[in-house]
């Protein structure tokens, strides 16, 4: 059997689990992997910046590709840095690995130079954590890392690898695992049998039903079922933040993203559903509203992987634990056995209704003569890409207005911060997406406030040369924050107004990128398309746009899912 | 509502910090909690002792606890027959051969057991439910001083044929 050091396994360990990418940090409790690293050459590995944005490009890099991201990281500052980065998968339940270094095995405990207790401070946010006291454990650990971070709900695993253990004058028997089995560990894949056939009956009975589809049915490729369910039975179809992509946005039976700043038809449907078919979504607080109000005359029926999403926070009537792509297929394979059918005359005036809701045109804005919208700058960004664009985002009002003005075609072309909310994720998160699809246009939409919280990565852009596009929509202040003080705090801006906003062009240009700054509308689709021309070049476009702009609809607070804003002056009736 | 949670996990190192954990993450109540090895060694047996508001949220603290990828069966107790005892020792202090004939009387009546003499101190041994276990301290405090109370948290075990195993 081959003989290698603990740090000759990890490296190993990561190639024969197929691993092209890492992303990372080194520091002095990993050297020796890093050197196993430098002698390899079938792991390419980018160097950031900064620990956080690792994670956050091997956290996209894995939203736009379906595989498992890879981070390496050196003990200490450079695990800690890690942690939002962690967080902000969890929340998305996106599959991560991330080795970090830890100092040797006899200093553990002793407070020695750069020691933090990684799988402690990490336990609340992985989906499971190891530590390798020895190097014999190093292969099954890595093993098992990626089997439990890509199955069942899918979540960030860390490993935490001290130094003694990666010694390079050491060397075992070093022999992958090929197949893994965990007694502890079964996620449900299927149906159950007879839920399915009570949730066909449920289907095809429903008169008011509404499809509530949100990022389970990406993470478990689930589109062609969702698709083919909702055009069989005529249903309209929401999708969460999360689950942009999962039904093709220009579909007609698409009513929109729901909840906060959902469209009013799709919470006008919601609302007066009579059934809400809820399809890897997990009734978060910034869909449901006040849960007390929520769809009173729903029965709800919810597929999940995760037993706890189900009844955690709305009950469900009709609970089917399994992955949302085999459990529509197991649904279809019924309707079709049965020749099932739903009530056509009663789903057409369901349809009447929503049409009239539609008809409201809530997306609708004023423009200005002085002033670039925000959601002009989305609609432009739309049209020179054709909608094929991979689109990340930052968190604030620019997030939202991408979610609700780029109708995305398909699954894993809306990458952003859904759960965790973090602001800094949607420029590493472009960077990986890049360097997962080096021929597809990528675009980072990102706000003032956001990018200057991971805006070191340019650097690292200029070095591997990852030509992505940064598309500001700079406000000069933090632009959601603001929105909720003029709505909900007098108008008092406390620390939400930036005033030494950099020169976005000359930052742009200190990294050998281009930058543009667009003041005027008739600036914004050159720009766009200069930009997406120059295909190996970063191109930072800084759009001055309407700081006065807010976020519409938007849901009122303690509201049912129907009460919202509409635009500053009209709300809808209580 | 007073529920007991048998867990049976992995007797791996964090397990048990992950357990804590997420009681504590999930801002769920435990009243006590034991854990010890099984006689197969490689798996832990715990009793969780909690207050929950409602069964929605005992369900999903037991759905929370089975989603520990250490954790390999959850049950709960309280919803059928089944045993539960804890443990408790007591160190008293007795003066006065009147006062030892009284606290060796009532450890009788409890079916308690002395473990350990000093001079001055006795140290009893009981086990029982809870509720016997606190009878006990309050009438052991009226014929003695109370030095030092230790109670272990309670185990449970389902009654009959009913069985927690990997």
């Amino acid at each position: 059997m081959e003989m290698l050091s603990g740090a000759e396994m990890v490296v190993r360990s990561l190639q024969d689990e197929g691993i092209e990418h890492i992303f990372g940090y080194p520091g002095g409790s990993v050297l020796d992997i890093y050197d196993a690293i430098f002698q390899s050459d079938k792991i390419e590995h980018y160097l950031v910046r900064h620990e956080q944005a690792a994670v956050h490009m091997a956290d996209a890099y894995s939203r736009a590709t379906g595989k498992v991201g890879c981070v390496l990281v050196t003990a200490g500052p450079g695990a800690t840095n890690c942690i939002t980065g962690i967080a902000t998968a969890y929340m998305d339940s996106i599959p991560l690995v991330v080795l970090s270094g830890q100092v040797p095995t006899f200093w553990i405990g002793d407070d020695a130079f750069q020691e933090t207790d990684m799988i402690g401070v990490s336990r609340p946010i992985v989906k499971h954590s190891f530590s390798c006291r020895t190097a014999e454990e190093i292969p099954m650990a890595i093993k098992k890392a990626f089997y439990i971070a890509a199955t069942g709900r899918p979540g960030p695993v860390v490993i935490e690898l001290p130094k003694d253990v990666q010694n390079p004058l050491n060397k075992f028997p070093y022999e992958y695992p090929e197949n893994i089995s965990l007694r502890s560990y079964n996620p449900t894949l299927s149906g159950h049998k007879g839920q399915i056939k009570r949730a066909v009956a449920a289907l095809v009975n429903a008169r008011k039903p509404v499809l509530y589809v949100g990022g389970g049915a990406i993470i478990a490729n689930a589109s062609k079922q969702v698709l083919e369910l909702a055009e069989k039975l005529n249903l309209p179809v929401t999708n969460t933040l999360m689950g942009l992509g999962a039904f093709p946005g220009e579909h007609k039976q698409f009513i929109g993203m729901l909840g906060m700043h959902g469209t009013y038809e799709a919470n006008k449907s919601m609302h007066n559903a009579d059934l809400i078919f809820s399809c890897g979504a997990r009734f978060d607080d910034r869909v449901t509203n006040n849960v007390e109000k929520f769809c009173p005359n729903a029965k709800i029926m919810h597929i999940d992987i995760d037993p706890t999403s189900i009844s955690k926070n709305i009950h469900a009537d009709l609970p089917i634990v399994g992955s949302v792509e085999v459990v529509l297929q197991q649904m279809l394979d019924l309707i079709e056995e049965t020749q099932a059918t739903n009530d056509s005359e009663s789903i057409n005036a369901w349809w009447d209704q929503i049409n009239e809701w539609r008809a409201k045109d809530c997306l609708a804005y004023k423009t200005s003569d002085t002033h670039i919208k925000p959601q002009q700058v989305i609609q432009s960004l739309y049209k020179v890409t054709k909608g094929d664009a991979i689109v990340t985002s930052d968190v604030g009002q620019h997030q939202m207005v991408a979610a609700q003005y780029y109708p995305f075609k398909e699954p894993r072309q809306w990458i952003n911060s859904g759960g965790a909310g973090t602001m800094g994720f949607g420029l590493p998160a472009a960077m990986g997406c890049k360097i997962a699809f080096p021929d597809r246009p990528v675009v980072c939409v990102t706000g003032d406030g956001s990018i200057q919280m991971n805006i070191q990565e340019l650097s690292t852009c200029m070095q591997y040369n990852i030509p992505v596009v940064i598309l500001l929509l700079n406000n000069r202040s933090l632009g959601m924050v603001k929105q909720w003080q003029k709505m909900f705090y007098g108008g008092r801006q406390s620390h939400s107004y930036m005033d030494s906003v950099p020169d976005f062009v000359k930052l742009s240009e200190a990294y050998n990128h281009i930058g543009i700054k667009v003041d005027k509308i008739e600036e914004l689709e050159p720009a766009l398309i200069r930009a997406f021309e120059l295909k190996d070049r970063v191109v930072f476009i800084d759009v001055a746009i309407d700081p006065e702009e807010h976020v519409y609809p938007m849901q009122v607070k303690f509201g049912s899912m129907q009460d919202m804003y509409l635009s500053k002056t009209e709300k809808t009736d209580a | 509502m007073r529920r007991i949670i048998a867990v049976l996990l992995e007797n791996e190192s964090g397990a048990l910090s992950r357990v804590v954990g997420l009681f504590s993450q999930r801002a769920y109540n435990i009243e006590s909690l034991t854990v010890s090895p099984t006689n197969d060694k490689t798996l832990s047996r715990m009793t969780i002792t909690t207050d929950v508001v409602n069964h929605a949220e005992l369900e999903q603290m037991m759905k929370q606890l089975h989603k520990l990828v250490d954790v390999l069966r959850v049950t709960e107790l309280t919803q059928s027959a089944h045993v539960e005892r804890e443990l408790l020792l007591v160190k008293v202090r007795t003066v006065g051969s009147e006062a030892r004939e009284e606290i060796k009387r009532t450890c009788d009546i409890y079916r308690g057991q002395i473990v350990d003499i000093t001079q001055h101190l006795y140290t009893i041994q009981l086990t029982g439910v809870g509720s016997k276990l606190d009878a006990f301290v309050a009438t052991i405090s009226d014929a003695s001083e109370i030095v030092e109370v230790v109670r272990s948290g309670v185990c449970g075990i389902a009654r009959g044929d009913k069985a927690l195993r990997g």
